[in-house]
């Protein structure tokens, strides 16, 4: 049976040059970088050069750069390390609603146990916060803002600049998740203007475990990992040195391949949104039309639950998912959805196809051929679905 | 320990909140790119560099210059002058 893999926000496979890369790291290179004998002040050098890799992907410098074991550790550095370090200016804190877990229950620990005030900011229809709002929602107080770059789960993309402007202008540090952005579309630190943002791994192509926190150069940070003096004194443990050659050689391939990608996938989408939209009645097409990620295209279907519809397709070998993969298995009306102003009901029948370089065109055709009547067979099982059509042809 | 009023220096090396032994390590190469007579301002919140830092001066022949109170600040700052 044919594959076709659409969960790349989920899980991407290590790439085949990201593996061998790595592969000598795990035998004949196996040197801890604190050592200082050669085998060891070796690996230290290897380190440097993937962080002078990574940092080059964003825009930064290589000693702006911290690793870290995944995005979400990434973002609890950002956000519990910078705030606490900047206690004394106050403790109160603005994220979205749409932020993941990581930032969200980052900033709810820090309310229950160093007394922050939280603010979290109400997205508009289309996921994004809105410049006025943010303004608004500051106070003498406000140590930091966090706000996602690019959503998993509706594929919008925030006016990052933007927003963080307001926040330089403030005083106030500025924190962009951008795991869903970096790599899929150009991610500049300058040109946005952030003081953080985090990175993630496995969605450019390198393993499961990788991921980096920017911080602007200078910028104090209290370690959330307390340790040796690995990543120069801001987080211990020993590092994961094959992981970090992966992670450099997935960033060195996602900056030269970029320009083309994003073409590539742009084009893949609007075929699969045209496909779906046309052949498919009563449905939501969520999040921003125009800023989005390129390969992100997600709906919610009227009368259908979001799980059964990916079982149907999983029967066809199409992989997608309901929304965020973390949060699929909780059976939980999405927040994200609710924040954008999805009813419940249109909320369950969630889907998220994510596209990514080893997509083709007849992956689209194939989701296309078999999408339809899945949804259609489920609509086919709702009470509530023939009731409404039984309504509406009765005038 | 010498506490100073004056707390000028010709370059920083900020290591608050960054783990032991880093308030030694970092200097050490910072002290490098300074010419003899400048002076290395450390801020610190690690209360072991009150001894370290004038320990590790007397060992490599440094001058350690003293301590500024920095007011309202929960680190320290030390100084030293590059001797050679």
């Amino acid at each position: 049976m044919k594959r076709v893999y659409l969960d790349n926000a989920a899980a991407t496979p290590v790439r085949r040059e990201v593996l061998e890369a790595m592969l000598p790291y795990f035998t004949e290179r196996f040197g801890n970088p604190s050592a200082v004998y050669d085998l060891g002040a070796e690996i230290k050098e290897v380190l440097e050069e993937q962080r002078t890799k990574v940092a080059h992907l964003i825009g930064a410098q290589t000693e702006e750069l911290v690793f870290t074991s995944s995005g979400a550790e990434a973002n609890n550095l950002a956000v519990k390390g910078a705030a606490l370090a900047n206690i004394k200016k106050g403790r109160h804190l603005v994220v979205s609603a749409i932020e993941h877990h990581s930032v969200l229950n980052a900033a709810r620990f820090l309310e229950k146990f160093h007394d922050f005030e939280v603010t979290f900011l109400p997205v508009n229809r289309y996921g994004q916060v809105e410049p006025e709002r943010l303004k608004r929602s500051l106070t003498p107080a406000t140590v930091m803002v966090s706000i996602q770059h690019g959503s998993n789960e509706i594929g919008t993309i925030q006016p990052i600049a933007e927003l963080a402007a307001i926040c330089r202008a403030a005083g106030i540090l500025f924190h962009t998740d951008a795991v869903a952005t970096v790599g899929s579309v150009s991610v500049e630190v300058k040109e946005l203007g952030v003081d953080l943002l985090t990175l993630s791994g496995p969605v450019l192509g390198a393993p499961k475990g990788t991921g980096a926190l920017y911080f602007r150069r200078k910028l104090r940070l209290v370690p959330q990992i307390h340790g040796g003096i690995q990543e120069n004194g801001r987080r211990g443990g020993t590092e994961n040195v094959p992981g970090i050659v992966g992670l450099g050689k997935a960033a060195e391939l996602a900056r030269e391949e970029l320009a083309h990608l994003v073409p590539h996938l742009t084009r893949l989408r609007h075929l699969l949104v045209a496909g779906i939209t046309e052949g498919i009645s009563n449905l939501i097409y969520t999040g921003h039309q125009v800023e989005r990620l390129p390969g992100h295209a997600s709906f919610c279907f009227e009368g259908i639950e979001g799980e059964a519809l990916i079982f149907l397709l999983n029967r066809q070998g199409i992989y997608a998912n309901t929304g965020s993969a973390c949060a699929s298995k909780a059976l939980k009306v999405s927040p994200v959805l609710c924040a954008i102003g999805i009813r419940p009901d249109l909320a369950q029948g969630s889907i998220v196809f994510t596209l990514n370089r080893d997509n083709r065109e007849e992956d689209v055709h194939y989701l296309l051929e078999h999408l339809p009547p899945a949804v259609e067979k489920l609509r086919s099982f709702s009470p509530l679905w023939r009731k409404k059509m039984a309504a509406t042809a009765g005038g | 320990m010498k506490f100073l009023k004056e707390c000028k220096a010709d370059a920083t090396a900020d290591l608050v909140y960054r783990v032991c032994p880093m308030h030694l390590l970092e200097p050490t190469e910072l002290i490098k790119d300074l010419k003899q007579g400048q002076v290395l301002e450390i801020l610190t919140d690690y209360d072991g560099a009150l001894e370290d830092i004038p320990a590790w001066c007397a060992k490599h022949g440094q001058e350690f210059v003293g301590i500024c109170e920095a007011e309202d600040e929960d680190y320290y700052k030390l100084y030293i002058k590059k001797v050679h």
